[in-house]
Order: structure tokens, then sequence, then C-alpha cells
């Protein structure tokens, strides 16, 4: 064979394994969205199932009316908790965290992030559940706020540390003191990625369950008090898989699709908000 | 243009002397960037930096209005008299002479808000009422060239001016807090020619109520705008000196050093 040959076959094998490697990692989330979509459709799609609460098991119909409420003031209010003390630290880190102590802060966070989500459910459970006797919204709350903190100082963190030296320098050198060049040209420079690094944050924390689990614990009436246990759409999905149900079953499936698709709203929606911030 | 400077400068040369640098020493940890330097700088004059690259010119500079202090590990000794008061000592209000002594960069760095917020972020720290900033944005943009540009968009991003612009709107900004002395750091080597020329030609209006100090690697900027120059070179263990210092004519035309003369005539450097 000619040396020009070879090289061709090398070519189009290489061109052929790059295709396969993109195959290999799509295809197993295309299958599984497909089979959520497929599954949970019809759930979603059978009259009450966004209006109604659960009807108890055996009866038909029935709805995750509580589990939607309960997701939002779930991750509502840990976003209340986290997102102000995440960006604030994360503030610290990028102006002020070249130290010993933001070094500290970092590494600690660096750990959290690597935990098992389970591992929040339990200081949830040890520190609310068992100090208030009972199982509560707010428990969860606390445990996912803990979860999404390091997501969002660090994403704080970057996106401040990509603000130009010169845009301080230029704010110093007309006599601002650092904290309001920090908070008026620092800070609004780079509230794209730190809106991003929020949105994300709570994107993961609504498809959390094992933080749930013992904190919110469920619940199938329509609860919106806080310090009341409460349902949330993960844990609809955790229980009504394993019962002998066909509509829990179905019910299930489309809130597994529900929930799907609120974290990919969440996603375009902070793409989006990046993409007209850097304009 | 350099025959030009000539009788000016030396007419000058008893002018009030605003900033005076005495005996400065710079280091960063261990290492020292600058040697002893010394600088008169007179009141309502230009005075130009000059030297190779890593002479320390642009060290030197911002020492003037502490913008060292920013960069961790750093340390000034010697004085800095500013109308007689020595900036580099620790009781020196860093915030009040910053606002004293102003400064432009080498690259435009408008903040990413409106034109009219650039220009007003100074006046609005310093709590002036809303018709005083009014008044004083508009001046400022006058007095930079850029009022008739920009009087009908002055609400939108200051990002979208060309880097010419955006340098005359620096210098709004830096101009609306009333400062006595301007610091530019070599403010033309991001521009193109016009834009260049623009901001010299500003130069020359503004030192009619400013003082200006200039780096510049352009040794033909130096002796189109400034009255007084300071030649630098990095002394054998590299720290910056400064080797001559006069009337721009005479540095350019009798320098009484050899290496001054080696590096105007483009020996070296």
């Amino acid at each position: 064979m000619s040396r020009p040959m070879v090289r061709i076959l090398i070519d189009r094998f290489f061109g052929a394994l790059i295709v396969l490697s993109v195959m290999m990692a799509a295809i197993p989330v295309l299958v599984l969205l497909l089979f959520v979509v497929i599954k949970g459709l019809p759930g979603l799609l059978t009259p009450g199932f966004f209006t109604d609460p659960p009807f108890p098991q055996g009866v038909p119909g029935g709805g995750v009316f509580n589990a939607i409420i309960g997701t939002l003031e779930i991750v509502g209010i840990g976003s209340l908790l986290a997102v102000p003390i995440g960006s604030l630290i994360g503030i610290y880190l990028s102006e002020y965290g070249r130290n010993q102590i933001g070094d500290a802060v970092r590494f600690i966070s660096d750990v959290l992030t690597g935990l098992p989500s389970i591992a929040f459910g339990i200081f949830g459970y040890t520190v609310v559940v068992l100090t208030t006797h009972h199982f509560s919204a707010i428990s969860a709350s606390i445990a996912l706020a803990v979860l999404m903190l390091p997501v969002i100082l660090r994403a704080t963190e970057s996106a401040l540390v990509l603000v130009p030296q010169s845009l301080r320098e230029a704010g110093l050198a007309l006599g601002a003191p650092r904290w309001r060049v920090t908070l008026e040209i620092v800070v609004p420079a780079a509230l794209g990625g730190i809106v991003t690094g929020a949105l994300l944050a709570m994107a993961r924390a609504a498809g959390e369950t094992a933080p749930l689990l013992f904190t919110a614990f469920g619940n199938d009436i329509v609860q919106t008090n806080p310090f009341q246990p409460m349902g949330a759409l993960s844990l609809t999905v955790f229980r009504n898989a394993l019962v002998p149900y066909n509509n829990l079953q179905d019910q299930a499936w489309a809130a597994a699709l529900l929930l799907v698709m609120l974290v990919a709203a969440t996603n375009i929606l902070a793409r989006l908000y990046v993409r007209r911030s850097q304009h | 243009m350099q025959t030009e400077a000539a009788p000016r400068a030396v007419q000058d040369g008893d002018a009030e002397i605003k900033l005076d640098a005495r005996h400065v020493n710079f280091f960063y940890g261990d290492f020292q960037a600058l040697h002893d330097a010394a600088l008169s700088v007179r009141a309502r004059r230009i005075t130009a930096l000059i030297g190779p690259s890593g002479c320390g010119k642009t060290t030197f500079l911002r020492i003037f209005n502490r913008m060292h202090d920013l960069t961790p590990g750093t340390r000034a000794t010697g004085e800095v008299l500013l109308d007689g008061h020595n900036v580099l000592s620790s009781d020196t209000d860093v915030i009040r002479l910053r606002r004293q002594v102003g400064m432009l960069f080498q690259r435009p760095n408008p903040f990413p808000k409106s034109i009219f917020d650039n220009v007003a972020y100074g006046p609005h720290m310093l709590g002036w009422s809303k018709a005083r900033i009014n008044q004083v944005v508009e001046e400022s943009l006058k007095d930079t060239g850029l009022w008739d540009e920009v009087k009908t968009r002055l609400h939108r991003s200051a990002l979208n001016l060309s880097g010419g612009q955006q340098q005359r709107l620096c210098l709004a900004r830096a101009l609306a807090v009333e400062p006595q002395v301007i610091l530019m750091d070599e403010p033309a080597s991001a521009l193109d020619p016009i834009a260049t020329l623009r901001i010299e030609e500003l130069m020359q209006d503004l030192k009619q109520r400013y003082t200006i100090v200039i780096v510049t690697h352009n040794m033909q900027q130096a002796a189109r705008v400034s009255d007084f120059t300071a030649f630098m070179l990095m002394n054998e263990k590299r720290a910056g000196e400064v080797i001559e210092y006069g009337p721009t004519d005479d540095i350019f035309n009798r320098p009484k050093d050899s290496r001054t003369e080696d590096y105007i005539t483009g020996r070296f450097g």
C-alpha cells in the first residue's frame, strides 16, 4: 500500500472512532430521556395529575399537587438560605481570600461537593429533626442549603475572578474604597455567572431525593407549613415506584418526567441568562 | 515639534513643584525594582517618563497614588511629597490621595455601565447633589471632547464606544472627581494614530489646570507632548534608576549623560 493510502485509512479509522465515542456518550442519555418521556407522558396527561393530591392506595386517580408545592417550597427556602450566604462567601474568596482562611474555606467546600447527598440528609435529621422531634420541610431546606452552598460559592468565586483586574484598579484609582468597588463594580460585572451558579445549584437541589428521606419525609396532604412534613417530587418518584398499583407507578414516571423538565428548564434559563449578560 | 517645546520648557523651569519624589526605593518581595529614584514634578506641566521596557517607569508612576498597595508583598521607601505631605507615610489617607491624584491606564477600562454612569461614578460616591453630578458629567465630557459625540446616547453602554472614545471616557471619569494630578500609564499604546493625536491634544488643553505625569514607550510622543522628561534605565542589579531629568528640549537635544544620548538616538532600547 502506498503511504498516502495508509494515511487516509488511519484518518478514516480515527474519524469513525470519534463518531463512535460521541454516540456512546449520547445514546444512554437519549435512551434515558426517551424512556422517561414514553413512560411518564401518560401519567402527566392524566386529568388531575397537576391539581389533585394523592388518593389513598388502591383508589384510582390522584395527582402530585402536594409534591409540586413541596418541591417548590423546600427548594425555595433552601435557596433563600444558600444563595445569599454562598455568594457572600464567594465574594470573600475572590476579593479577600488570598490567604490561609480562604484556602481552608475552599478545601472544606471541595469536601462538601464530594460528599454523598444522603450525608446532607443525616445532617438535617440530626440538627433539626432530632432537636424539634418531628420531620419538617425546613429541615429538608437546611439540608439542601448546605448541599447547594459549595456549588454557589465556587460559581460566584469563579465568576468574580474573571472580572478584569483593570476594572478594580479603575474604581480604586478614583478614590473608591475597596468595598464599594467590590459591590458596585465587580459584582455587577459578574452577575451573569453568579445567577447561573445559583440556578444550577437550585436545579441540582430540586432533583435530590436522599436528603429529603428523613427530613421532609413526605406528606400526601397538601402542606404549606414549612414546620410540618412535606411531599416532594423526588419523594413521589421514590415511594410510588415501589408500590404494586399501576396508577401510582404511572404517577412516579410522570413525576420523574416533570422533575427532568423542571431541571432542564432551569438549566436552559441559566444558559440564556449568561448569553444575554455577555452582551 | 521638538523645537516648539524649547521656549515653553525653559521659561517654566522654575514653576512650583507639585509632586516631589526623593530617594524612592521599591521592592517586590526581595527584588528591588527602583533604586534611589527622584523626580520633581512641576505644577500644570507635563512630565514624561521614558526608558526601555522593564526600567521601572510604570512602577514609579504607580507609587505616586499608592496603587502599589494593591500588589501584596510590595514596599516603597523614601518620600513622595504632594504639596509637602509624604504620600508614602502610613498616616496618608489613601482614598483622599487617589481623589487628588487620578490615573489613566494603558488600556481603556470603562465600567460595564452606561456612559453617564461611568463619569458619574466618582461624584456619586462623593455624595454630590444630582444637579452637581449632571453638571460635572457634562463638563468632564466636554473637557475630553466627547460631549458632542455621546450627548444623545449618555445612557447607552460605554462598551459600545471605540477604543479612543473609551480612553477619553476614562479620562473624563478621572476628571470628574476634580483631581490635581493625573498619572497616565502609556495612555495611547492601545490606540490608533488618530485617537492617539486626540489624547495628545487633550493633554495640552488639560495642563492649563492639571499636573500630568505620563509614562510612554514612544520617544516621539514624549518629545511632542511633554515639558519635562526623565530618562530611566535598569542598573546592573536590574533596579530602575532615573538617569537624567530636565526640560524635554535639553534631554532630547543636549543630553548630559551618554546613556541618555544612546537611547535617544536609538543606539539601544
